[in-house]
């Protein structure tokens, strides 16, 4: 009997690990997905019964609401990302050069990281709020404008002004995981490329960025992963209005689903949200995958 | 092609100089080896040559040309590092074409210059791998194809060969030295290890502490060392260094033994001088019991300590005067511990330093 206790014990031992995943993860998980494909609306528990297929996602693509929320909040990602890359990276290289005050800096780069997104809602909320906002009182002490702006209302300037948020709150992942990738950075390769004829900047485009570009891709994964905490951030400074200009997927499956309560629909636009950062976090953890093959055993 | 003069250079690393105003010409196409213990600042002086530290102090120049504010890409050197530092992520046929690349050549020469100097180091086959993918001596190798691609005017080495196992640094050393006669440049090439220095120089150059203790051909250094130092560092195994004092025209040692004073060093010192004896153990040689003998120079008797047996010749291990003292037989027999033999020691290639300064008395 000996032969299958032993065949027995790694499921044993993993069980805690094996529940949990069952409970937090896949049980939710396919128990949103199967509401996916009913008409479950909150104040009808009953509807949960009804099986409807894709109709739920039929209507959803047929649903120029959806695809605006869709498309804006690729932007977001997009922009967000990319401005938090390069952020990241300026402030990474700035504190790697100094020599004072740099375990400090460190520390208080990550104070955005530690505050809640409502928080930061909130926070930039006060700053650009058209009337008693700073951003505007400053602009206007200074005389650079004299009406006031209507950050948080106007079309484009709504966006812009979420961006900040969330670039103000996730940069520092970015710089951190880069700063990270600075101080492995083996100093010979650089010194090699300087006698190679490269100036500065040859050395950082083609040496030093080649060499940070996987823990780049890191923090994209990790940032793709947990991008939606941005709703948090949405839905205290715009909730997505006015007029649905800032509306992002997040923002519309809570209306969806809690306003509305319409929960099967909601949870259909849920999972193609999921798709989509999994789609995102895929893509970045190929590219991880493939440039990590070059980091392998050479010195 | 190029020569290299420093002119008085001093390296300060904040308050602590660490190379002490050094001169030193170094000709067109010469091969020079700089050589010393650990923390010499052998590596400081050639990451000078190659403008990665700056000058403290003193002047150098690359072909005439004052370089000490230019970058090291306006130098026209290559450099090959001690753990070759080649770029991760790029192929070999990258790596070796990445200094032409820079220097905005031509495609299709940048393909003719590397394949040629992978046909030179044997890398052809290499060309597509990336360097986590190659051995230690490949790696090697592609450091030394990156250096040569380029066609500089000097080549820098730190320490090139100290991270392979012995067998590959005998056989890379000959590479390097038949590379050097095909490639003609001027070298500059650190290491602290004095057989590397020997095989490999036109010229060595002993560093200690941050000063220059000797230049010289390989012959000079190894048969006429200006100092104790000098004497000891070159050479394997070592010089053996004894000390003693001069009376009537005898070195007299510790234990009361007694030398002649070679003839050529007769009128360098005078009676009564604390002198240092040095003897290399190829000058101290056992005779007796069919081991033939010479018949010049003195004689010494001394016990085996120990006996190592290298296959040609056998190292003795023994003590002259309280020291120890290595000596070297020839034509090896079985000896055993204990045992005393009859060392012959071949006079005319003894020396004498002075035991205050540690400077060679044939200097003074
Ligand atoms: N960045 C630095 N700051 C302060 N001192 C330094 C620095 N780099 C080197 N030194 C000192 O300069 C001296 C010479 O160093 P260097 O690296 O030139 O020695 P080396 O001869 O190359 O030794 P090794 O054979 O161990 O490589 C050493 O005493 C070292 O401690
Ligand atoms: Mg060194």
């Amino acid at each position: 009997m000996r032969w299958r206790a032993e065949k027995h014990t790694p499921f044993l031992l993993l069980s805690p690990a094996i529940l949990t995943i069952l409970f937090v993860v896949a049980i939710p998980l396919a128990f949103s997905l199967y509401t996916s494909m009913t008409p479950y609306k909150l104040t009808k528990p009953d509807t949960i019964n009804t099986f409807v297929g894709l109709r739920n996602y039929v209507r959803l693509f047929s649903d120029d609401k959806f695809w605006w929320a869709f498309g804006r909040t690729i932007l977001f990602l997009a922009v967000a990302l990319n401005l938090e890359f390069i952020l990241g990276l300026g402030i990474a290289l700035l504190i790697n050069r100094i020599t004072w005050g740099q375990r400090t800096l460190r520390t208080m780069m990550m104070f955005p990281m530690m505050f809640s997104p409502i928080l930061v809602g909130f926070q930039f909320k006060y700053i650009f709020n058209d009337n008693i906002g700073i951003l505007n009182n400053a602009l206007q002490a200074l005389g650079i404008t004299d009406g006031s702006i209507a950050w948080l209302v106007d079309k484009p300037l709504g966006m812009i002004s979420i961006i900040t948020a969330e670039v103000w709150m996730s940069t520092s992942v970015f710089a951190i995981l880069l700063l990270a990738g600075l101080f492995a950075m083996p100093r010979d390769p650089l010194e090699a490329a300087k006698v190679d004829g490269c100036n500065p900047w040859q050395v950082f485009r083609h040496i030093t960025l080649p060499f940070l570009m996987p823990f780049a891709f890191i923090a994209m994964t990790i940032r793709s992963l947990d991008v939606a905490r941005a709703y948090d951030i949405v839905d205290v400074m715009t909730g997505g209005g006015p007029a649905g200009r800032t509306e992002v997927l997040w923002t519309l499956i809570a209306r969806v689903g809690y306003d509305n309560s319409k929960m099967g629909e909601a949870n259909a636009m849920a999972y193609v949200s999921t798709l989509l950062s999994v789609a995102f976090t895929y893509y970045f953890f190929t590219k991880l995958v493939a440039a990590r093959r070059y980091m392998g055993g050479a010195e | 092609m190029a020569s290299i003069n420093l002119n008085t250079v001093v390296k300060r690393y904040g308050k602590t100089e660490v190379v002490h105003g050094i001169n030193l010409d170094i000709a067109h196409n010469e091969f020079v080896v700089l050589v010393g213990p650990s923390g010499c600042g052998k590596s400081t002086t050639l990451r000078m040559i190659a403008g990665l530290e700056d000058i403290s102090g003193g002047e150098i120049r690359i072909g005439d040309v004052l370089v000490n504010d230019l970058p090291p890409r306006k130098r026209n050197i290559s450099m090959v590092f001690q753990n070759y530092a080649l770029y991760p992520h790029m192929s070999v046929r990258e790596n070796l074409g990445f200094g032409l690349k820079i220097a905005k050549r031509p495609p299709d020469e940048i393909v003719r210059r590397v394949d040629e100097a992978a046909d030179i180091l044997g890398l052809t086959e290499l060309m597509e791998r990336t360097p986590a993918e190659l051995s230690g001596g490949q790696r090697q190798r592609v450091a030394m194809g990156r250096a040569i691609v380029r066609q500089p005017g000097a080549f820098l080495f730190d320490e090139p060969l100290s991270n392979l196992d012995a067998k590959l640094r005998v056989q890379m050393r000959t590479e390097i030295k038949k590379l050097h006669q095909k490639v003609k440049t001027t070298v500059v090439y650190v290491t602290h290890d004095q057989v590397e220095a020997m095989t490999l120089a036109d010229r060595i150059v002993v560093m200690k502490d941050g000063h220059i203790e000797q230049v010289g051909t390989p012959m000079e250094v190894f048969n006429h060392p200006v100092n104790t130092f000098v004497a000891s560092f070159i050479g394997s195994p070592p010089m053996n260094l004894v000390p003693a004092r001069i009376a009537g025209g005898e070195v007299v040692l510790a234990d009361d033994t007694r030398l002649p004073v070679p003839g050529r060093l007769a009128g360098r010192v005078t009676d009564g001088q604390e002198v240092i004896l040095g003897i290399r153990p190829d000058d101290m040689t056992p005779v007796g019991h069919g081991i033939h003998d010479s018949g010049e120079g003195a004689m010494l008797s001394l016990p085996v300590e120990l006996a190592e047996l290298l296959g040609t010749e056998t190292l003795i291990y023994t003590r002259l005067a309280g020291q120890e003292a290595q000596g070297k037989m020839f034509d090896p027999r079985d000896v055993e511990p204990g045992e005393v033999l009859e060392f012959r020691v071949a006079l005319d290639k003894v020396h004498l330093f002075d035991a205050g300064t540690g400077r060679s008395v044939r200097l003074d």
